[in-house]
């Protein structure tokens, strides 16, 4: 491998590492609020990809992506309220369940809705043939867009968890639900809102990476997994452990390219999935004793 | 109690036998192919039911184990080994009588397993796998055995879509059929293929094994292993403290329900003459266990009527494109609304809600 194809593949392995930990970190928000594991969580991804690219028809990229990313928000608001919001403290499985049923529903939907062709959103700048060279590198700018984008959304989650009242009571919510609501927190409206905000995210993930990665009605499922390997692997609900087992995993991946066929790519990061739960559950940034605390 | 599992099984029978006359009289024999598909994805989904309900674990990659079955069997069924005779393994193959030998279309020698030896050794890979991925697998709970035991099933999805061996995208065809008997005198012999002249037989076989099938776990469910299980259910801790080998229990009934699968899946890959990569996808797996969720988790009962009858009406085409989100939306709103499954809401409401849902358990 020479040292240009090296840097090629590492640049290439890092976004899509960004984009497992956004869909990660994803998962965390919803799992600090309400300990669900969302399995519709890759399908928020897709409808933020593909809803973008048919608003593209009518309105200019960032009103689209904008667009885009609010009507996920009141996608994932919706579902939980329909179909969430009521139910009285169900058990994982009944959780779990429904949780895949939605994501069958939303992939069926966006089927009849977008049919099988594969779409993508234009290079924000530039075509598929624009690079920027470092040294004897070559990168498509894209790459910079997909990893500026998703640095700013973790930095703004920290910050928005850290500062905002609204984000400490979501924490509050996560660390002592009673307490919370004793505290006059409406837990009901934060579970809500944590739909929203991993409705969001993962919507905007979708748009960053759509002109590299494609999107199509059913590409969901294997970022959900990727996502969930991510979030195991960076400790489940620790968003700073996501970013860098992210990346990780991304950049193994890249490199697998190198040594094993594209269809087994997949299953690469289920083989890492299943080491990691059987052997270190707790992720390999966190603590066992630190996993209990489920603080952001 | 056991007299009304007896009279149960026996309605099925006269039931089983009842459709297969009302068929032939009213000329619409063409329900018989559906009704012996449904009949094996029954069987599979029969065995989940007692890995999800009575185990209370979640396997969302029963698809695997099918297709392990389908693939394994399809395969060493199919493949010419003619080049390999001169292999040590073939040959010792050969000498057991586990290898058959005969001309393709083409006047070409040919020589494969038989089927019979390509259904056991189908069967006990897909026994092996289930032990080896069972026992670390069976020790998560909740979302992460959930997430294991997809990720499994998609890890055997692409070996089945990247494999040369096992067809890639296109699957195998021209998997060739399961004799089970051979002829006896003027009886012809009982083979397992989509020859439509033995479609009334395959009925018959399909039925029969569902029906073993049944009985061996109703006999289970009510014997030491399924109060074992019931007790897991309800409470791991108490369970083990009152000296149950928990994952012991749950490590043979998961070894059970893949054996089932792999039945199934050996038995409807000769059927339909063949097998490709979406029998194992995650849909699939995703659609067993709404199979199950509907017929109420720890009803086996409920799960066959329920398996036979929806495999049926899909495989019909009645539900045309929407097939995937049927089962999707089936999935949320039996969770949502009756958690213990149709059939036992409909009960309840007919006997004025005397019987509680702790009955079903």
């Amino acid at each position: 491998m020479t040292q240009a194809l090296f840097f090629q593949y590492l640049f290439a392995g890092i976004s899509y590492g960004v984009i497992y930990a956004i869909v990660a970190i994803g998962f965390n928000i919803i799992y600090n609020t309400t300990g669900i594991i969302n399995f519709a969580q890759g399908e928020f991804v897709m409808l933020g990809g593909m809803i973008s690219i048919s608003l593209l028809h009518y309105f200019p990229l960032p009103v689209a992506i904008a667009l885009a990313v609010v009507i996920t928000m009141l996608v994932g608001a919706l579902i939980e309220i329909i179909f969430i919001r009521w139910l009285d403290s169900p058990s994982v499985l009944r959780m779990i369940i429904i949780t895949i049923g939605l994501s069958i529903l939303i992939r069926e939907v966006a089927l009849h809705i977008w049919g099988e062709s594969i779409r993508s959103l234009p290079y924000f700048i530039g075509n598929e043939l624009t690079t920027v060279s470092i040294g004897p590198v070559r990168i498509s700018p894209q790459v910079f867009w997909v990893v500026g984008v998703c640095g700013i959304m973790v930095l703004g989650l920290s910050l928005f968890f850290k500062m905002t009242s609204v984000g400490r009571e979501m924490r509050a919510c996560s660390a002592n639900r009673t307490a919370a609501i004793l505290c006059g927190i409406n837990t009901r409206n934060m579970v809500t809102l944590s739909f929203m905000l991993s409705a969001g995210i993962g919507a905007l993930a979708g748009c960053v990476m759509s002109p590299i990665t494609y999107t199509q009605y059913d590409c969901g499922t294997s970022l959900a997994i990727k996502g969930f390997t991510v979030a195991i692997l960076g400790g489940l609900g620790n968003s700073m452990g996501a970013v860098a087992a992210g990346i990780l995993l991304g950049i193994i991946e890249a490199y697998s390219v190198a040594f094993v066929p594209l269809a087994f790519q997949d299953a690469i990061s289920i083989t890492i999935l299943l080491i990691i739960l059987f052997v270190r559950p707790h992720g390999i940034f966190g603590s066992s004793a630190a996993a209990r605390l489920k603080e952001f | 109690m056991r007299d009304s599992k007896l009279f149960k099984i026996a309605l099925l029978i006269g039931l089983v036998i009842g459709v297969q006359a009302l068929t032939s009289v009213t000329g619409t024999q063409y329900y018989l192919t559906q009704l012996t598909m449904s009949a094996y994805y029954a069987l599979l989904v029969i065995g989940l039911a007692v890995v999800m309900g009575y185990a209370g674990q979640i396997s969302l990659g029963h698809a695997g184990f099918f297709a392990i079955g389908g693939y394994l069997s399809a395969a060493l069924t199919t493949h010419n080994l003619v080049g390999l005779q001169a292999n040590p393994v073939i040959h010792g193959l050969g000498n057991l009588g586990m290898l058959v030998s005969g001309q393709d279309i083409y006047g070409e020698p040919l020589l494969v397993v038989a089927p019979w030896a390509a259904c056991i050794i189908a069967v006990s890979m897909a026994a092996m796998i289930a032990l080896a991925i069972g026992i670390p697998v069976l020790k998560l709970k909740g979302h992460y055995l959930a997430m294991a035991t997809l990720g499994f099933g998609i890890i055997i999805y692409r070996i089945g879509l990247a494999t040369e061996y096992f067809g890639e995208a296109d699957g195998i065809s021209e998997v060739p059929g399961f004799t089970l008997f051979p002829a006896i005198g003027s009886l012809g012999p009982i083979s397992v293929s989509g020859d439509f002249g033995l479609r009334v037989e395959n009925y018959y076989v399909a039925w029969g094994l569902l029906v073993m099938g049944l009985w061996l776990l109703l006999n289970l469910i009510d014997s030491r292993v399924g109060r074992a299980l019931r007790a897991i259910h309800g409470s791991e801790e108490a369970a083990e403290a009152v000296g149950i080998n928990t994952a012991g229990f749950k490590l043979k009934v998961f070894v059970l329900s893949a054996v089932y699968a792999a039945f199934a899946g050996v038995f409807l890959t000769h059927y339909n003459g063949g097998i490709g990569p979406s029998e194992a996808s995650v849909m699939k797996s995703v659609r067993y266990v709404a199979l199950v969720a509907v017929g109420g988790m720890a009803n086996v009962w409920g799960t066959l009527v329920m398996g036979v009858g929806l495999s049926f009406l899909s495989l019909r085409g009645v539900f045309g494109t929407y097939d995937d989100a049927v089962f999707g939306a089936i999935l949320i709103v039996v969770m949502l609304f009756a958690p213990d499954g149709i059939l036992s809401m409909n009960v309840r409401a007919l006997f004025g809600g005397r019987r509680t849902t702790d009955e079903h358990r």
